[in-house]
């Protein structure tokens, strides 16, 4: 105990603290005060709180490594300049591309991505359902005086209403089910990839590949349950399917910050790369002295002589050059010349 | 790591002086599973204007991999063996910072699929107790991956040197490059 208040990061610890009562705040707003807060989601509600403080923790120690915080300082800098709506447009095309629509995975092979986005769309869907529905964002209610017409509040206010039994009614009350057919099939598409890749079987470990799966799929086929109580069963074993499935998904929030799910944050990464590359491009690119081409952008290589030198490596070299300076192929050709110089001074090449 | 029958007694040896740059360790690299199908090994001129003289390079896994350290993602793991895998595909950003801080020049990245990608030591085949693609293949045995004892009665006027020092940097590695004996160190000035 004593070592986990030594180790605790203060800068974090107060960012996840502020980030938890903030959603609190929200929940009491957004649900007037409680008043639409529906109490049987109260637990969920406690993992989901716990779930933002581990992920804003985690995030700001992440953010605190070198190569982290710079490339996060640069992001901002270079989206918040002269250049801000080009940028802010080319950003929130990326965000769609490579977030919601993950298509760079599609380069990987296309198999991963077809499983990737079925899991992806269905955990973002029901993100995007459970969430308001826990922090009583949302409730629906019946028109006063019609017992036919539904409407849904959102903040409190009315939002739009559908009558019971019409498809709409069906399509948004099983929008979970939907969320957990994409799922079920999208994590079966991933574990047989991992059942019959050999570079994977190779490299994968239990807690790190396989129990987010599980995890993921053991949350669908419990909520699944759910809705196959109340359609066949009338309702006879609600009990033993809520508490399964809510034992597993706060399994999952507990978890989120700490296992492989911790990625989906991370992600959003990619687009403050892509930009520092092309902000890097405008301001002018980097020339290998030994290939004599340019291979990255000025800007990248100056920062990583910068982070380098921050996490303690020195690799200046003789007459002001560094070898951050050369191209990879550079590097390469410096190393065999270092390597036949040697050769050559010991008079033997080979034996 | 799931289980394994890593031979820890099993060492990887280079010796760029031995490459003839027939790039057969190239098309046999990419039969490694690890890589999907991807060949990781780099094979070129040195300079050409002036030699013909080609290299080969592997991951050298480093004993402290500057690839590691400036991913910003945390992406590049190091195993109990010692080998430094490639990028752990969830957590890589594609920024390319490994591509350009690796001393070596070694990962590569894949640009549309935003991924590092680089040479594990086929570990699919060495977590097996098998010898790498490319040294499987190598007709001059520039590379070689077997015991301490067998390069040294292989080659007895060569030693196996696993520390370089760029500039003011020095870089441990658990590959060995071979060099002239009674040398420690190859110094990248």
């Amino acid at each position: 105990m004593y070592r986990l208040f030594k180790t605790l990061n203060r800068t974090a610890f107060i960012k996840a603290l502020v980030a938890s009562v903030v959603v609190v705040v929200l929940v009491l707003i957004g649900s007037r005060n409680l008043q639409n807060f529906d109490a049987a989601l109260f637990a969920y509600l406690v993992g989901t709180v716990f779930a933002v403080f581990g992920i804003a923790y985690r995030y700001s120690v992440w953010l605190q490594r070198p190569p982290t915080r710079l490339y996060w300082q640069r992001s901002m800098q270079f989206l918040f300049s002269s250049m801000i709506f080009p940028y802010l447009f080319r950003s929130i095309k990326l965000f769609f591309r490579n977030i919601v629509g993950q298509r760079f995975i599609a380069y990987r092979s296309g198999t991963r991505w077809i499983g990737h986005f079925l899991m992806a769309t269905g955990c973002m869907l029901a993100f995007a359902i459970t969430i308001p529905l826990t922090f009583g964002w949302i409730n629906f209610e019946l028109k006063p005086g019609d017992d036919l017409t539904y409407f849904a509040k959102v903040f409190g206010f009315e939002a739009f209403s559908f009558s019971l039994g019409s498809p709409i009614a069906f399509i948004t009350f099983h929008g979970l089910v939907w969320c957990s057919i994409l799922v079920t099939i999208g994590a079966a598409i991933m574990m047989k990839r991992r059942l019959t890749n050999g570079g994977l079987i190779a490299t994968q470990t239990f807690s790190d590949d396989w129990l987010p799966l599980i995890l993921l799929i053991a949350i669908s086929i419990t909520g699944l349950g759910i809705s196959y109580d109340y359609t066949f069963l009338e309702g006879r074993t609600y009990q033993f399917m809520a508490v399964t499935h809510a034992i597993v998904v706060i399994l999952f929030l507990v978890w989120l910050p700490f296992g492989k799910f911790f990625h989906i944050f991370q992600r959003v990464a990619q687009l403050g790369a892509n930009l520092y590359k092309k902000e890097g491009m405008r301001r002018g690119m980097a020339v290998c002295p030994h290939t004599k081409q340019e291979f990255a952008t000025r800007t990248h290589i100056e920062d990583l002589k910068k982070v380098t030198e921050d996490l303690g490596f020195d690799y200046n070299r003789k007459e002001g050059i560094n070898h951050m300076d050369l191209s990879p192929e550079g590097k390469r050709s410096a190393l065999a010349k270092a390597h036949f110089e040697a050769r050559k001074k010991s008079g033997k090449f080979f034996g | 790591m799931p289980e394994t029958n890593y031979n820890q007694e099993m060492a990887f040896f280079v010796d760029m002086q031995r490459c003839i740059g027939c790039h057969a360790c190239e098309m046999a690299c990419a039969e490694c599973e690890t890589n999907g199908q991807e060949s990781m090994i780099h094979v070129h001129y040195v300079d050409r204007a002036v030699s013909t003289q080609t290299t080969v390079q592997v991951c050298m896994h480093c004993e402290d991999p500057t690839c590691a350290n400036v991913c910003p993602a945390d992406a590049i793991h190091q195993d109990d063996f010692g080998v430094v895998h490639s990028a752990d595909t969830s957590r890589c950003i594609g920024c390319s910072n490994c591509v350009l801080a690796c001393p070596f020049g070694v990962p590569k990245k894949k640009e549309q699929a935003e991924l590092m990608m680089k040479c594990n030591m086929c570990y699919d085949r060495t977590s097996a107790g098998k010898k790498p693609m490319c040294a499987t293949v190598c007709p001059s045995q520039a590379l070689y991956y077997g015991t301490r004892e067998e390069i040294e009665r292989m080659r007895p006027d060569s030693v196996p040197v696993n520390s370089f020092l760029f500039g003011k940097q020095e870089v441990n590695t658990k590959v060995n490059i071979m060099m002239p004996k009674g040398t420690h160190q190859l110094i990248i000035e």
